[in-house]
């Protein structure tokens, strides 16, 4: 009986289309783990002497740490001792530089990736921050967002020039001493954004950063920190491809936001690691802690992830919500296809008055992947008045693939309204077949219905780049019908 | 136009077909009637390509084509429309891009142009209008939350853009009030022409009423056991379909 779960099947036959490799030399450190390690990474990147003391105190604090077992995902033990720690094009510099002063070839990399960096190809209204393994290689508009105050630039740059403001946010959101990827990331992280939008300012442009892991057995260590004072704006978007390799790669990142008081910050993720192949052989291990803390009152911070890549992923974009009025949202369409494995969600903690939260999140499963849905709603004896509304939908395309939700719930304070709703949806050898007999494709009535089943979280995208999420949606799902 | 000959199905082990004869020309209106099980469903099915069902024997041909080796989207091409008895939901997709994109891949397998947003929203506008239907579904998903009726209706609608050379409709009466049924029926009517066909699959003689079919046509465990015209209806609703069945159990002891 071929009642669609064949062609579902047969719907995975996709290619990875960013598994090129950049031919670049690279200097890198030797792999392994030790205080030496740090001091080198740290030296390299000439950072003040606090960050060094920092990322000291995270390695020891997690040296007594164990990795953490209870995400609803499987995999090899990492070798720690294996990974290497720093990698960079070999004759990087620290510090703005012009395009002519960058390796073409690094250029030719992000033209291929759709991310051209040069003056007339740029996106409009779109500044971006381009990573290429430990370093940032390239920041865009930077002038014109100075004129506006915003600061964006590199996180190593973000180290030497902006100290106080480093000194003063970094881990405040999520200290090394959160769990044992946030302080292997504090350790050893390399490069990532900085952003500092001032009091009152709404950043007129889009701010993106592009990462990208090409150097063999290298882990990526981002970090990334935004800050939005009193009143300002901003809506960032990052962006991730890997070369297709038969090994796993470690990518273990720590984002932070900060919102005061009206303040508002839109984070949008297009995370497109290589997902491995299709018999599960290697693709990107991508362990992630990202938090924002609502600091300020009626302040507001909007996570929206696209996951179609990596091997796994392990993450959880969470609000803390402390400020009076303060809103808290996410909204996330994860896929997983193949072999991947999502263990993925969020965590809305209401501490102050009247705190609000939202949670949209869809899972699409496919071959023989797994989707996990973890979310923690939190709500404080203080937040009186606090609401949040969850819903959690799950679309099985096939038999072999699976759906979890994990809902955590727990509400302190009498006053709090919280609703939660979940479906879990086969995609219908019937609606498949109502399509068809309407005229169209296999192919076009799937993406149809997944495009249909995923509006409500892809809407909250910057235009800018929905359209190119709604393409990569087809296209990591493609071949798994017909 | 379409022609099925002594057509055998299953689904799994399940023989639900077991040798349905049956020929539709250009400009007819034939009704099939039946009790509940007979396999109504399951002929509109297997015609319109659904692969849950497995054709054991016996042939179908469109305009001479052989329909089986067709996929379902290239019927749909070819111009055979159904009007399904559940109306599947799409959820978060609007019917009218829903009906755009059908409308698109229609035409452009019959080399037409595809139809841009201002023309098609006229065609869309003109066939509500005619089934009186209520604007504001439109902009739904498609049948996502739609009443029964609506639906139903729905279907219709779908018909009417999509002008198909072949539609059957599945029960589209079911569940309508007297109005809803009296703006399918008009909007079936609407339809009839010299160079389509329109099979309706109905339990009730109130539908034929308004819309006058040139046959009827029985059915009862996967076959078509009785044709006439519309008087046939007219005693089915009146004796229900023990009569037959005495009939044919007459006519099956004379057999052996
Ligand atoms: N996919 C299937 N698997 C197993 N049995 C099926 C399947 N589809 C239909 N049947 C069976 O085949 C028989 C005919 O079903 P069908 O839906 O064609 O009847 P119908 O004449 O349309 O009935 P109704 O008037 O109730 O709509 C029924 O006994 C039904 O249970
Ligand atoms: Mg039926």
């Amino acid at each position: 009986m071929a009642t669609g779960i064949q062609e579902i099947q047969a719907w995975t036959e996709q290619e990875y289309k960013y598994g090129f490799e950049t031919p670049i030399e690279t200097e890198a450190l030797p792999p392994g783990l030790n205080e030496d390690v740090i001091r080198e990474i740290s030296r390299r990147k000439r950072e003040p002497e606090f960050l060094l003391e920092w990322r000291l105190k995270a390695y020891r604090h997690w040296l007594t740490m164990e990795e953490p077992r209870w995400a609803n995902v499987k995999y090899p033990p990492i070798d720690y001792q294996s990974i290497v720690y720093f990698a960079a094009p070999k004759g990087w510099k620290k510090g703005p530089k012009s395009l002519d002063e960058i390796d073409p070839e690094l250029l030719r990399t992000y033209q291929k990736l759709g991310i051209p960096l040069d003056e007339q190809e740029r996106l409009a209204g779109v500044a971006v921050d381009a990573v290429f393994d430990s370093v940032s290689v390239a920041t865009t508009l930077q002038e014109q967002l100075s004129k506006l105050g915003i600061i964006f630039c590199s996180f190593s740059e973000a180290a030497e020039k902006y100290p106080e403001l480093v000194e003063r946010y970094l881990g405040s959101v999520v200290p090394y001493t959160d769990n044992f990827f946030a302080a292997l990331n504090s350790a050893v992280f390399s490069d990532g954004s900085f952003c500092y939008v001032p009091k009152g300012v709404r950043c007129p442009v889009e701010l993106s950063t592009y990462f990208r892991i090409n150097a063999r057995n290298t882990g990526q260590f981002e970090r990334t920190l935004i800050i939005a004072d009193e009143g300002a704006y901003v809506s960032y978007l990052e962006g991730c491809t890997a070369p297709i390799r038969d090994s796993n790669q470690l990518h273990a990142a720590v984002v932070e936001l900060v919102a005061h008081d009206y303040a508002t910050i839109k984070y949008s993720t297009v995370q497109n690691w290589y997902p491995g192949d299709r018999q599960g052989r290697g693709g990107i291990y991508n362990f992630v802690t990202k938090r924002g803390k609502c600091l300020g009152k009626y302040s507001k911070i909007s996570w929206t992830q696209l996951e179609t890549g990596s091997a796994i992923t392990w993450k959880y974009p969470s609000c803390l919500l402390i400020g009076e009025g303060s809103v808290g949202e996410f909204y996330s369409v994860a896929v997983t296809n193949n072999y991947q494995q999502a263990d993925t969600g969020t965590k809305m903690i209401h501490i102050g008055r009247n705190t609000r939260s939202t949670i949209v999140s869809k899972g699409i499963s496919a071959g023989h992947g797994q989707n996990s849905y973890r979310g923690m709603v939190k709500i404080l004896k203080s937040a009186e008045g606090a609401r949040n509304f969850s819903q959690c939908d799950s679309m099985l395309l096939g038999n072999q693939c699976g759906a979890h939700t994990f809902p955590y719930l727990e509400v302190k304070n009498p006053t709090a309204r919280v609703e939660h709703e979940a479906s879990v949806s086969r995609i219908g050898e019937e609606q498949i077949f109502y399509c068809r007999q309407r005229g169209l494709s296999t192919e076009d009535a799937v993406s149809m219905i997944v495009s249909g089943f995923t509006r409500q979280v892809l809407q909250e995208l910057p235009m800018e780049f929905a359209v190119e999420a709604q393409r990569l949606l087809s296209v990591s799902l493609e071949g798994s019908v017909g | 136009m379409l022609e099925i000959r002594n057509l055998h199905a299953k689904a799994g082990d399940k023989s639900i077909l077991r040798g349905v004869n049956l020929k539709v020309c250009a400009g007819e209106v034939h009704a099939i009637m039946g009790p509940n099980g007979s396999g109504k469903s399951t002929l509109a099915q297997v015609i319109a390509g659904r692969d849950l069902y497995e054709v054991t024997e016996g042939e179908v041909l469109f305009e001479g084509k052989n329909l089986l080796e067709l996929s379902p989207e290239e019927r749909a091409r070819e111009g055979i429309f159904l009007a399904f008895q559940y109306p599947v939901e799409i959820p978060g997709v609007s019917n009218l891009y829903f009906l755009r994109t059908a409308l698109n891949a229609v035409r452009k397998h019959r080399g037409l142009e595809e139809l841009d947003v201002v023309d098609f929203m006229e065609l869309v506008k003109q066939r509500v209008k005619l089934l009186g239907m209520n604007e504001a579904l439109l902009e739904r998903p498609v049948n996502e939350g739609f009443s029964g009726g609506e639906k139903k209706r729905n279907e219709i609608l779908q018909m009417a853009v999509l002008e198909p050379r072949l539609a059957i409709l599945d029960e589209t009466d079911s569940g309508l009030d007297i109005d809803a049924l009296k703006a399918v029926a008009a909007g079936i009517n609407a339809m009839r022409s010299p160079e389509r066909a329109i099979v309706v699959v109905t339990h009730y003689q109130r539908l034929l009423e308004y819309v006058e079919p040139d046959f009827v046509h029985v059915m009862a465990e996967g076959r078509i056991v009785r044709s006439g015209d519309k008087e046939l209806a007219r005693e089915l609703e009146r004796q229900g379909y023990s009569w037959l069945e005495e009939e044919e159990a007459l006519a099956g002891e004379s057999r052996t």
